[in-house]
């Protein structure tokens, strides 16, 4: 497998998203958002032919959907997956989400709710929506377009949406299911938290990037990797699924300037 | 029976249920009758989309539960925003599963249904007077008690219903229509084409039925009636008029212009402003 010449970040980012799925067998794989969506249906392309998939609507594919108008495309569909059967399959545990939410604390709690104070917000965002649920159910990973400190913050994140590590929001006797923890990717680093006690640690930088910049735009203590590990580039092969998954190019509006891969 | 009629039995202060997704599949012409009515201090459960923020918008809500407001596309539902950000609304944010265990409880006339959603998050913070309850077995795990949602009242949209209460619903979803019908001690029903008997009409489509009709207090002829949401199979939303609606929101006298050229002049000059009934017909639902 040749390593593409050129790349932009958003490829990048889609390549290293889809190992969040790599061994997760028969699972329902939801990427919310374009590069997460991208992302899994890369995954279940190449590697991980066994994850389940809807059309984003109601029905299960085994081919993944290209974003966007579909032209003489039409989706085949291989079950019936309304949003009933969604929560029975969080509830079972078999689901792996990709999600984008907007604050993520030290504990690995999550925030799509609102910022500020919850009884009279700065600013309202989606609500809580499924986050609760999931994150206490089965594992999800995350991806955020623009890692700062903003994003990653100092203390506990405004409303915690998605569950964490943090043991004293949980009652005595309670247990979390299977929800967990996968992997972050950022513009910057992929990231988990599964250092001592549950610390974040990045697993590799993008390259050009260095530690001290992650570390910098990144309001908690990262633990740095043993060795210098550089995200991998995406494959040509890749490169041409990825085409063919997101034939208008939505993935070139997602990163602010869409700029390449590797940085100067 | 008419809009006026269903929603003249409506009461200030009642639970009202609404069935449908965000922008999708809402009972858009009974929330436009309450709209114009004197209806006030509402508590509204749904998984919310533009009636939310209407309603929020005129005035008649005192306390939402949901698990999100949205627009789809447009994520955020303006109106909605402003209430919360104002402080002017109470709310019940829940887990949009909890949402459903809640009416699921109700509809089965159980005081709580246990479940682990919402362990660990600030949806115990925030809503205080949920309460855990002890697993009775061995594993003695703690459980949340979801409290059941009883609703005084659900407001549905479905595609074809008859005189005696029977209605199908097309499209890939069903969403939880069947659970609003439910946990409700009365629901009222729009429907896109109404016959004397669905099973001599449309037999074929059984299957489509979401809930008895022992869950139907009424039936109301509104063909349209979900715009500017989508009706699967028979429109898509109305993607021009949401954003239109949802721009209003930033303007100072927004929602009193969007009240006027929309909501007063009842349903048939709803009908006219909007392009007819072909323009409805004519939407395609979007595709992503």
């Amino acid at each position: 497998m040749t390593t593409a010449k050129e790349f932009t970040l958003a490829e990048l980012i889609i390549a290293a998203a889809a190992e969040a799925w790599r061994g997760e067998g028969e699972v329902l794989a939801t990427g919310i958002g374009v590069l997460p969506r991208i992302a899994a249906s890369l995954a279940k392309l190449t590697f991980a032919p066994q994850l389940m998939m809807t059309d984003g609507e109601a029905y299960l594919v085994e081919e993944p959907v290209p974003l966007g108008p579909r032209g003489d495309y039409k989706p085949k569909f291989a079950g019936w997956m309304p949003y009933g059967r969604v929560f029975d399959n969080v509830w079972s545990g078999r689901r792996h989400a990709m999600v984008t939410p907007v604050q993520v604390d030290r504990w690995g709690q999550a925030n799509i709710s609102c910022l500020g104070d919850f009884r009279k917000p700065k600013v309202q965002m989606l609500g809580m929506r499924g986050f609760p649920g999931n994150s206490v159910n089965h594992r999800n990973s995350m991806f955020l377009p623009a890692h700062s400190k903003r994003a990653f913050i100092e203390g506990e994140v405004d409303v915690v949406a998605s569950v964490g590590y943090s043991d004293k929001r949980f009652p005595e006797g309670a247990r979390r299911a299977g929800g967990d923890l996968g992997i972050i990717v950022t513009d910057l680093c992929v990231m988990d938290f599964k250092g001592p006690d549950h610390a974040a640690r990045v697993l590799s930088l993008h390259p050009g990037v260095t530690f001290d910049q992650a570390q910098a735009a990144t309001g908690f203590p990262l633990l740095a990797p043993a060795s210098k590990h550089i995200t991998a580039a995406p494959t040509e092969e890749q490169i041409t699924v990825i085409r063919k998954l997101d034939p208008h190019d939505l993935r070139a509006g997602v990163i602010k300037g869409n700029p390449p891969g590797a940085r100067p | 029976m008419s809009l006026s009629s269903v929603v003249g039995q409506l009461r200030d202060g009642m639970t009202i249920g609404v069935g449908g997704w965000g922008p999708r599949r809402k009972p858009m012409a009974l929330i436009r009758e309450i709209l114009r009515s004197d209806l006030k201090d509402l508590t509204v459960v749904a998984y919310g989309g533009p009636e939310i923020g209407m309603l929020c918008a005129a005035g008649k809500v005192k306390k939402l539960m949901y698990g999100f407001v949205s627009l789809d596309a447009i994520p955020i539902e303006p109106y909605f925003r402003k209430a919360r950000e104002a402080g002017t609304v109470e709310v019940n944010e829940l887990d949009e599963g909890l949402l459903l265990i809640g009416l699921q409880a109700a509809a089965h006339r159980l005081p709580f249904l246990p479940t682990r959603v919402g362990l660990g998050s600030d949806v115990l913070t925030y809503n205080p007077e949920f309460r855990t309850v002890r697993s009775p077995y061995d594993d003695g795990e703690t459980l949340l008690a979801m409290p059941a949602i009883r609703l005084d009242v659900a407001l549905i949209h479905v595609s074809r219903a008859d005189r005696l209460g029977n209605t199908q619903t097309d499209g890939p979803d069903p969403y939880f229509d069947g659970l609003f019908a439910r946990a409700a001690e009365r629901s009222f029903v729009t429907t896109e084409m109404l016959v004397d008997r669905l099973d001599l009409a449309h037999s074929d489509t059984a299957k489509t039925n979401l809930f008895e009709r022992c869950f139907v207090s009424g039936v109301t002829l509104a063909p349209g009636g979900a715009h500017p949401t989508a009706a699967h199979d028979a429109y898509g939303w109305d993607s021009a008029h949401l954003r239109a609606y949802a721009a209003s929101a930033a303007e100072p006298d927004g929602w009193s212009r969007y009240y006027q050229d929309y909501v007063a002049p009842g349903e048939a000059g709803y009908l006219d402003r909007i392009g007819g009934a072909s323009h409805i017909r004519s939407l395609p639902l979007p595709v992503f």
